[in-house]
């Protein structure tokens, strides 16, 4: 780790790394000014907002400031509906370093910063990023009975995992959907931390909390605690590992993908595992939210400009890129994890015994295989969106698409979605639709970019 | 007789300088304790930051500069500034559409595309549709779309005529949409059917307060 550390001293020393970083945000700038600068010397150009551009927009900004110090926090958008958004730790820290807010799952999230969607995806691969996702659900469930209670909830099978080790589930429902995915760690045999989504968060809690009453009046010992005084982060990318360890002193070398650990980073306690949702190596860290905004600033300042704040739709790009599932879009009430993809996820033990919701069904289709599968798409023409249909060459339906958009790192389109099984090879030529109109694309396998896990070798 | 030497008063020709970075910190810092401790009048703050301004010529190199160092500024007084640092741009001779395309007429003919205020609200565009030659278009129909990573927005066409010429580098560069939206990014040409049409547009002022009020209202 010390030999990462010092390379990142000897190899981005602070001058070529603020001309990269400056280059990286400013060429798009730099082009349509030199553009701009043409139009000028030709004497066409006027501009609608007053001359000086980013300074006296600066002097403006401190004028409203000082007008409004006495009122709230500066807020440029004044809908009533705003007041009504949830706001992580990090919101003012997001807005300071330019983060363009938007309304999600009920709270204010970033969707950019000051760089495009693509400059932050392909940033994330080559240097790293940083996640706000403190509006996702971190809750723990405690108690000697507690691995028993999850496995009636999940298909995972939670008694075999080794302790400080976690794995992707499902939370299944009667009839073998997916009521959300969630990663799971077994911290130890009577404590278990888990993390869901935002969107979904009260359905689950309240799907937990029906399920944990019934467990109980059975004579079963189990608790909760939903960690709303924590925020989560994510670090993703080559610098993950390296920037984090010089906010730590414990090994992250010895920790492999999956692995999970209490441990005092940039002095706070805070719960780290090595996990992701971009495919790269990389943390999510729990940190106690009133030392969130502290441990975001030492990541960026350890990492010189290098690790950048990202916002949520590079973090889509990126999912997508690594053939990850977006509940609510590939994954539904309807859809059951073995069409998913995520039959790895059930465990063996689970495949054999069952145990949890839904499992006759689950069990049945991994005897006969599921009707329809999850698969991977590239296409020309423009981006393929959720919804649009996919058609065999003949031109019958075969499927649908769930996720689609423009890879910043393959510069293709990649979409995801769900064909009749039977249909689903690698390679089959298909006719995806857009806007009415059918365009070429083939199935592929996933991930699109293969993933960097850090596994021990 | 005294000489009496007015300091200031020839002009040099000064050689156009990056920012000193002490006193970019020390300016910050002073600005910075000002808004935070004292209860500073609104001209003293902005006489600041508009001399400092005044130091700088304005040159490409600059301009990218400047505007970092703004955002730089922006950040440690934790204020934020609209990231487009410099303002969006509407050309004098060309005319406007209200859903965001620009027209230039060139007697019978007219090529459209849209304005820099469209791309800078789509993001990076991935992909413009584009419509087949000899179609016939009408003011206010969709021809086609552009898309963004997160957004597709259909262009409606500001005039009535045929499709005589696209432009087929968008294909292979999309991003010439956002680089240069008025030059290289032309979507179209079309021969125009009914000239008068042109004079239901908005010329370049009216365009502007249409678009600083839609941004007024957001």
């Amino acid at each position: 780790m010390d030999q990462n550390a010092n390379n990142i001293k000897n190899v981005y020393n602070s001058k070529t790394l603020n001309k990269k970083v400056f280059k990286a945000t400013t060429t798009l700038q730099s082009s349509r000014i030199r553009n701009l600068r043409k139009l000028q010397g030709q004497n066409k150009v006027s501009t609608f907002r007053m001359r000086g551009g980013s300074l006296w927009q600066l002097g403006q900004s401190i004028t409203r400031r000082l007008a409004q110090s006495d009122k709230k926090p500066l807020s440029r958008r004044c809908f009533a509906s705003e007041a009504d958004l949830k706001k992580t730790a990090l919101y003012d820290f997001h807005v300071a370093h330019g983060g363009k807010m938007v309304p999600f799952a009920g709270w204010s999230m970033p969707i950019q910063y000051k760089d495009s969607i693509i400059d932050s995806t392909v940033n994330c691969r080559v240097n790293g990023s940083l996640f706000d996702v403190a509006h996702m659900c971190g809750l723990s469930l405690k108690g000697k009975d507690c691995v028993p209670f999850l496995e009636t909830l999940v298909v995972a099978d939670v008694a075999g995992l080794a302790p400080g080790t976690g794995s992707l589930t499902v939370f299944t429902n009667e009839k073998g959907g997916a009521i959300d995915d969630s990663v799971i760690t077994k911290v130890t045999d009577e404590h278990i931390y888990l993390v869901v989504n935002a969107g979904c968060r009260d359905k689950d809690l309240a799907h937990i909390e029906e399920h944990m009453k019934a467990f109980k009046s059975k004579g079963g010992d189990v608790s909760w605690h939903i960690h709303d005084e924590r925020s989560l982060l994510a670090l993703q990318g080559p610098l993950a590992a390296p920037v984090l360890q010089h906010l730590t002193k414990e090994d992250l070398s010895k920790l492999y993908f999956g692995q999970f650990q209490i441990l005092d980073i940039n002095g706070s306690t805070c719960f780290l595992t090595r996990t992701g949702y971009t495919g790269e190596d990389g943390f999510e860290i729990s940190v106690p939210s009133e030392h969130a905004v502290d441990l975001a600033k030492a990541i960026l300042e350890k990492s010189e400009g290098k690790v950048r704040l990202t916002g949520l739709g590079a973090r889509d790009s990126l999912r997508l890129e690594a053939g990850l599932c977006l509940y609510g879009n590939d994954m539904e009430q309807h859809i059951s994890p073995v069409e998913a993809g995520l039959t790895w996820a059930i465990g063996k033990r689970r495949r054999a015994e069952g145990g949890f919701l839904g499992a006759d069904v689950i069990l049945k289709q991994l005897q006969d295989g599921p009707t329809i599968r999850r698969v991977g798409f590239f296409s020309s023409g423009p981006p393929a969106r959720s919804h649009s249909e996919v058609h065999d060459e003949s031109g019958n339906k075969i499927g649908e698409i769930t996720s689609g958009g423009f890879s910043p790192n393959l510069k293709k389109n990649i979409a995801m979605g769900y064909v009749k099984s039977g249909q689903h090879k690698n390679g089959t030529k298909v006719k995806i639709l857009v806007r009415g109109k059918p365009y070429e694309g083939n199935i592929t396998k996933m991930p699109f970019v293969a993933t960097k896990y850090y596994k021990p070798s | 007789m005294l000489k009496v030497v007015f300091y200031g008063t020839k002009k040099k020709k000064r050689k156009a300088k990056p920012p000193n970075p002490f006193l970019v910190k020390s300016i910050i810092i002073l600005i910075s304790r000002s808004v935070s401790a004292l209860p500073l009048s609104l001209p003293d703050c902005c006489c600041c930051v508009s001399a400092f301004s005044l130091c700088f010529e304005i040159s490409t190199k600059k301009m990218a500069a400047r505007f970092l160092w703004a955002s730089r500024v922006a950040s440690h007084l934790r204020i934020s500034i609209a990231q487009r640092g410099f303002a969006s741009v509407v050309l004098k001779d060309l005319k406007y559409a209200e859903s965001h395309e620009w027209v230039k007429i060139d007697g019978n003919k007219a090529t459209f595309g849209i304005t820099d205020h469209a791309q800078d609200h789509l993001g990076d565009v991935v992909y413009v549709e584009l419509p087949d030659l000899g179609r016939s278009v009408s003011q206010g129909e969709s021809f086609g779309a552009v898309e963004s990573v997160k957004a597709t927005s259909d262009i409606n066409s500001p005039v009535s005529g045929k499709v005589v010429e696209v432009n087929e580098v968008l294909s292979e560069s999309p991003g010439l949409v956002n680089t240069s939206p008025y030059e290289d990014g032309w979507i179209i040409k079309v021969e125009l059917s009914d000239a008068e049409e042109a004079k239901k547009l908005m010329d370049s002022d009216k365009y502007s307060k249409f678009c600083e009020e839609e941004d007024a209202k957001h």
